[in-house]
């Protein structure tokens, strides 16, 4: 079992306490970071082939790079800690276990892409981790330059689930109704307040800090070669022991459900039917494809799936999919903003075939789920019917 | 840099407003400078909330900050202006301490708005009757004029001097010569060779000597000098200020002739009331907006009963007085007048019919027109160059005393227009009355709180009107509209202190008392 | 050259200015996209998403009024992606809402094939608010395309009294707490009502006059012409029925107004036409 993300043997010492983020090695980290200089910084992240862990996994040292270029003196970076994704729960934990690798993370990409104001989007329902990271920016009095030079802003979320996208997440911070923007031009041109910003997934930055702590090599010790490091994978529904699970990029998904280390094996009827993978927004993977599959992006694909954020939802035989495709619906379509036509109306629509009397038309489905995915705005709209779209290409799934 | 100077837009001329907000959208600067918090005031960057009449003050003090720092226009001074060192000397005295004294402008505030207009890569100056309606008028323009000429701000694109026309065709008017010593095209009555081309094209004789003024017209009429009057399209009677004043003049006329779209309170004490059709909508000719814009307008429909357009009245009354004037369109009128004024001469029916309007100066047909005015002040040699006047602040003519403490100001509201004969009675869901604004602090004072009724008063007459609480006026100042003239006849408030040059009054400047009266509105 | 931008729609080459829409180029080629939200004096709302294309490279379609073209950019606006995500847009559109006064997204039905019908389900029938002597709301032809916001907001008036409010289907535009127009900081100059594409934003005589079958676009004419308040100079078109002006509006090429009036020049016109109220004070 690999723990990097998650803590080991430094759990023992006091969470927020400065022993505890030395053990960690986040004091090399900033160290390191000193030395290599923003640029050094942002070629060492391009090294190790970070990707973001929010789901779109967008490289994040060319994210960096791209705002570190821009002329405008005013930049900001923002850790998204809107976890909203159903079945997706990994960043509370990481919060609640590490907090000081996300702050670390989040301390170098300020100084790597020349930031002086660092934001924090919390869920509004992550009171407890609110509280522990607002006790955790003591730490700029003794945690040194890079810590000390920034000012951190923390906001909380209101309770909209398309908070967390990342334009409407600029939108919340600026006090506006939190609807997407349209993109180009991309928050990395014109961010908040229209200034160029670097918003990452509270896990995107727990990994910065690792390889600052290390280095890019050691990095890319463990995954793939093209999606180095490990997921937090977070496992719920019907396996015996659901959790957040810390494994390599590339690790077989069959295990994560099985081991005792992990799932610890089906739960429910003992038989399973589908997992679930990557939260609301994921795709159905039948219990054929579980056995095969493994968690990295690229051998996902394979299956029209992804990671997404790492949500493994697991569903014995006895679960009727039908109607948990009407629970999904219904979740988008009270977590739509009602912004642009097809998620606005098409939401609302998925949640009437799917919930009504009538037998739903499967061709007619289809076509509104491919014309949500098409010509949403954003990834909410693009990601609502998914669940539904890979239903229907598994007629293994019917009854 | 936008410096509105006693002009309310957002409410007096919203569509140019939403222009100066998209500057500003793009980054540019907006100051206001109004004794008043307006609708305008509260969009701007900064609210230069100075004390009524204070302007010359304010102004002049801006000149000497912009001096004493150097931030002057060297070069554009030296090509294109005369009498620099004189205006020099005028404003040395006016420090932005003593400028502070008299405004109640704080001092930074004062350097901030000058430097701020000064350093602007491109500043421009608007203004509408804040400056105007005073009894010194004319200085209060000179002094706007003199920071434009300091900077040079004025002649390319996004400078200039602007001031935002209050009616549909003002400068069309002005343009044509309704004004009392010009010739249309602004030609001087006085200039022989422009009155012979007159004469030569009317087959009259032009009298050299200026006319008389509104001011000067109601003067003369008060002495009986004047005893006809022909009214056309204006309601003096209500709109004019010392109202009561107008009256007795009216009263000593032997013949009064108004020709309206609506019986107003002028047009009924007429001896003849000729029935006129609403320009806009029922007969054809052009406007000029405050951008020189000339604009075709064109009848949309018939004009109610024996009403008839302006064209056709002036012409059956001049026949009917034994000339012989034939009957000629709309474009013929046009035609001839292009002729005779340079600035029109490229302008035709068919140019008009074919754009959007054409900007004057228009010197040939094919010519697109002129946006920017004043140009030539950037050419190599400039003749002639343009002189600063100095000019001296003087406190309103009517000062606050311990009998009348309060300052009246007066002006436009969104929803309606002047008199109210136009925008009574279309169905705005305001309330349709008049109110007047009254700071929190006097409200105390006064004991009167919103709704109240009060009755001010000046030396010249009084008025009924319930109270509005707000912070948009300062304290010792009040406000009031003149939209409501049956309900309540403001200008028997105004005082009718005039000034020569332009024959304006100073409607925004008059002393008052107020006092709560046991009713309730 | 550059300032200029080369790229392909539809398989013809076109070379359009650095900044150009893939809309604007769309047309200069000659292949017009369908919109609905977007108007040409707004910034692109993106909401309507009719007017979607297909862009090589691009996971997503995307939205042709809003995204710029860029060098070597391959457009294609027909595609059968393209035509499906018109066609569902259109269907769930006509399908909420009543697109009796919107010829634009009647069109989009009609190019596209679309059957509202096959879709039942929820709809933005609601009664008709009628709060202010001058424009009517009937939210069951609106859209949501936020054309009227953003006349109220930035893009011209600068009143900001509506927005939109609630979310997913039940997004609607409101005045602050659903307070009636009156109550709110509406100026009722009307630039959201000549903005709107339905007919949710009517002018309450326009409105009354369908009401009672009265109003007859044939029987109407059109008159070009300049307001006869301040003197910023708005260009009117007067809509002129039976000798009475019906509605007032301005020309959307109008230098001055870009099609934007002011309460006055668009509403505060009845005393041209109270010729029996003409003999009173």
């Amino acid at each position: 079992m690999v723990r990097r993300l998650l803590p080991d043997n430094e759990s023992v010492l006091p969470l927020l306490s400065e022993e505890r983020w030395r053990a960690r090695g986040y004091d090399r980290a900033l160290a390191q970071a000193a030395a290599l200089g923003p640029d050094g910084v942002i070629e060492w992240v391009t090294a190790a082939h970070i990707t973001g862990r929010g789901g779109a996994a967008f490289p994040t040292g060319k994210k960096w790079a791209s705002v570190a270029r821009t002329t405008d003196p005013i930049k900001y970076v923002v850790m998204n800690a809107d976890e909203s994704e159903l079945g997706t729960f990994k960043d509370r934990v990481l919060l609640s276990g590490d907090p000081w690798g996300p702050l670390t993370g989040l301390a170098i990409a300020a100084y790597a892409v020349g930031a002086r104001d660092a934001f924090l989007y919390v869920r509004g329902e992550y009171p407890e981790i609110e509280a522990l990271l607002k006790d955790a920016f003591g730490w700029t009095r003794w945690a040194g330059p890079l810590a000390d030079r920034l000012t951190f802003h923390l906001y909380r979320g209101g309770g909209a689930y398309i908070a967390g996208e990342e334009t409407a997440l600029i939108n919340s911070i600026e006090g506006k109704r939190p609807e997407p923007r349209v993109k180009p031009p991309f928050p990395t041109q014109r961010g908040l307040w229209d200034h160029p910003t670097v918003i990452q997934n509270v896990e995107t930055l727990a990994n910065v800090a690792l390889v600052l702590a290390h280095d890019p090599e050691w990095y890319r010790a463990v995954g793939t070669p093209s999606a180095p490091g490990t997921k937090l994978i977070a496992v719920s529904g019907h396996v015996r022991r659901p959790g957040v699970y810390e494994v390599p990029m590339g690790f077989p998904l069959w295990p994560v459900l099985m081991d005792p280390d992990y799932g610890g094996g089906i739960g429910g009827s003992g038989r399973l039917q589908a997992v679930l993978i990557g939260g609301a927004a994921g795709t159905w993977l039948t219990a054929d494809e579980c056995r095969e599959a493994r968690l990295d992006n690229e051998s996902l694909r394979a299956y029209g799936a992804s990671l997404g954020s790492g949500a493994m939802m697991v569903f014995d035989d006895t679960v009727n999919i039908w109607r948990i495709l009407g629970q999904v619906a219904r979740f988008f379509a009270h977590e739509s903003c009602g912004q642009c036509v097809p998620c606005r109306i098409g939401t609302q629509r998925l949640v009437e075939q799917l919930t009504g009397d009538r037998q739903p038309d499967y061709q007619q489905l289809r076509e509104l789920g491919e014309a949500m995915r098409d010509a949403s705005i954003c990834g909410l709209g693009q990601t609502a019917p998914q669940a539904l779209l890979s239903y229907l290409d598994r007629p293994a799934l019917w009854r | 840099m936008i410096l509105l100077v006693g002009s309310n837009a957002a409410e007096t001329h919203p569509i140019l407003f939403q222009h100066i907000m998209k500057g500003v959208r793009r980054g540019a600067q907006l100051l206001v400078i109004d004794p008043r918090r307006t609708m305008t005031a509260a969009k701007a960057h900064e609210h230069i909330q100075l004390a009524v009449g204070s302007d010359i003050a304010l102004l002049n003090a801006m000149a000497h900050v912009i001096i004493r720092d150097g931030l002057i226009h060297q070069a554009f001074i030296d090509r294109a202006t005369d009498g620099y060192e004189a205006f020099k000397d005028s404003v040395a005295g006016w420090t932005p301490e003593r400028a502070a004294a008299v405004s109640g402008v704080p001092v930074t505030q004062i350097e901030h708005v000058a430097r701020t207009y000064a350093r602007a890569d491109r500043a421009m100056i608007a203004w509408t009757l804040g400056i105007t309606e005073h009894h010194n008028a004319v200085d209060h323009v000179f002094a706007l004029i003199n920071l434009a000429l300091l900077t040079g701000h004025v002649g390319r694109p996004g400078t200039g001097l602007n001031p935002l026309r209050g009616q549909n065709n003002v400068q069309g008017g002005g343009d044509m010569g309704a004004l009392p010593d010009r010739l249309p095209g602004f030609q001087p009555v006085g200039d022989e060779s422009a009155r012979r081309r007159f004469e030569t094209a009317w087959g009259v004789t032009l009298s050299a000597r200026p006319g008389l003024n509104q001011s000067q017209m109601f003067e003369a009429m008060r002495e009986g000098t004047i005893r006809g009057l022909y009214v056309i399209g204006e309601n003096p009677l209500v709109s004019e200020a010392n109202s009561g004043h107008i009256v007795e003049a009216f009263n000593r006329l032997d013949a009064l002739i108004v020709q309206d779209v609506v019986m107003t309170k002028t047009a009924a004490r007429a001896d003849v009331v000729f029935p006129a059709r609403v320009s806009f909508a029922e007969s054809t000719g052009t406007y000029t907006n405050s951008e020189r814009r000339v604009q075709l307008v064109r009848a949309a429909r018939r004009g109610p009963g024996e009403s008839r357009d302006d064209l056709w009245i002036l012409s059956a009354l001049a026949r009917a007085l034994g000339y012989d004037w034939p009957t000629v369109s709309a474009a013929e009128v046009f035609d001839e007048m292009r002729a005779l004024v340079p600035t029109y001469r490229g302008i035709t029916y068919e140019a008009l019919e074919a754009s959007r309007g054409i900007q004057w100066p228009c010197p040939s047909e094919g010519h697109p027109g002129t946006p920017v005015l004043h140009t030539r002040l950037w050419d190599e040699v400039v003749t002639p160059r343009v002189s600063f006047q100095p000019v001296e602040w003087v406190p309103p003519a009517e000062p606050v005393d311990s009998r009348y403490p309060f300052r009246l100001t007066t002006g436009r509201r969104l929803a309606y227009f002047n008199t109210g004969v136009q925008s009574r009675a279309y169905g705005h869901p305001d309330p349709e009355r008049e109110w007047l604004e009254l700071h929190p602090d006097d409200a105390i004072t006064l004991a009167v709180g919103e709704g109240d009724m009060v009755r001010v008063s000046s030396r010249r007459g009084q008025v009924v009107v319930p109270v509005r609480v707000t912070t948009s006026v300062p304290p010792g100042t009040v406000f009031l509209s003149f939209h409501f003239p049956d309900e309540t006849p403001t200008n028997v408030l105004s005082i009718d202190a005039t000034d020569p040059r332009s024959g304006t009054a100073e409607f925004k400047a008059a002393a008052v008392r107020i006092e709560r009266v046991n009713e309730r509105g | 050259m550059g300032n200029d931008v080369t790229m392909t729609i539809d398989g013809m080459t076109v070379t359009v200015p650095y900044g150009t829409t893939i809309r604007a180029a769309a047309t200069m080629a000659g292949h017009p996209v369908p919109t609905l939200c977007w108007h040409e004096h707004l910034a692109p709302a993106n909401a309507c998403r009719a007017c979607v294309v297909e862009v090589e490279g691009s996971r997503t379609l995307v939205a042709a009024c809003s995204r710029e073209v860029e060098p070597g950019m391959v457009v294609r606006t027909t595609s059968e992606r393209v035509q499906r995500a018109r066609r569902v847009v259109a269907e769930l559109l006509a399908s909420a809402s009543d697109a009796s006064l919107a010829p634009s997204l009647e069109a989009l039905c009609r190019d596209t094939g679309a059957h509202p019908e096959n879709w039942g389900g929820a709809t933005w029938h609601q009664p008709v608010r009628d709060d202010n002597g001058l424009y009517v709301r009937d939210y069951a032809k609106c859209i949501l395309c936020y054309r009227c916001v953003e006349a109220c907001g930035d893009q011209a008036q600068n009143t900001f009294a509506i927005s939109v409010a609630g979310r997913g289907f039940h997004a609607h535009i409101d005045a602050g707490w659903d307070r009636a127009m009156p109550e709110s900081d509406c100026v009722f100059c009307g630039n959201c009502v000549a903005v709107c594409p339905t007919g949710a934003l009517i002018d309450r005589t326009e409105w009354t006059l369908r009401q009672n079958g009265q109003w007859d676009d044939a029987a109407i004419t059109t008159t070009d012409t300049v307001c006869g308040y301040c003197g910023v100079g708005c260009g009117l078109t007067l809509h002129v029925l039976d000798n009475r002006i019906v509605k007032v509006t301005s020309p959307p090429d109008h230098p001055v107004t870009h099609g934007m009036l002011c309460v006055k020049g668009r509403y505060a016109y009845q005393y041209v036409q109270q010729e029996e109220a003409a003999g009173e004070d």
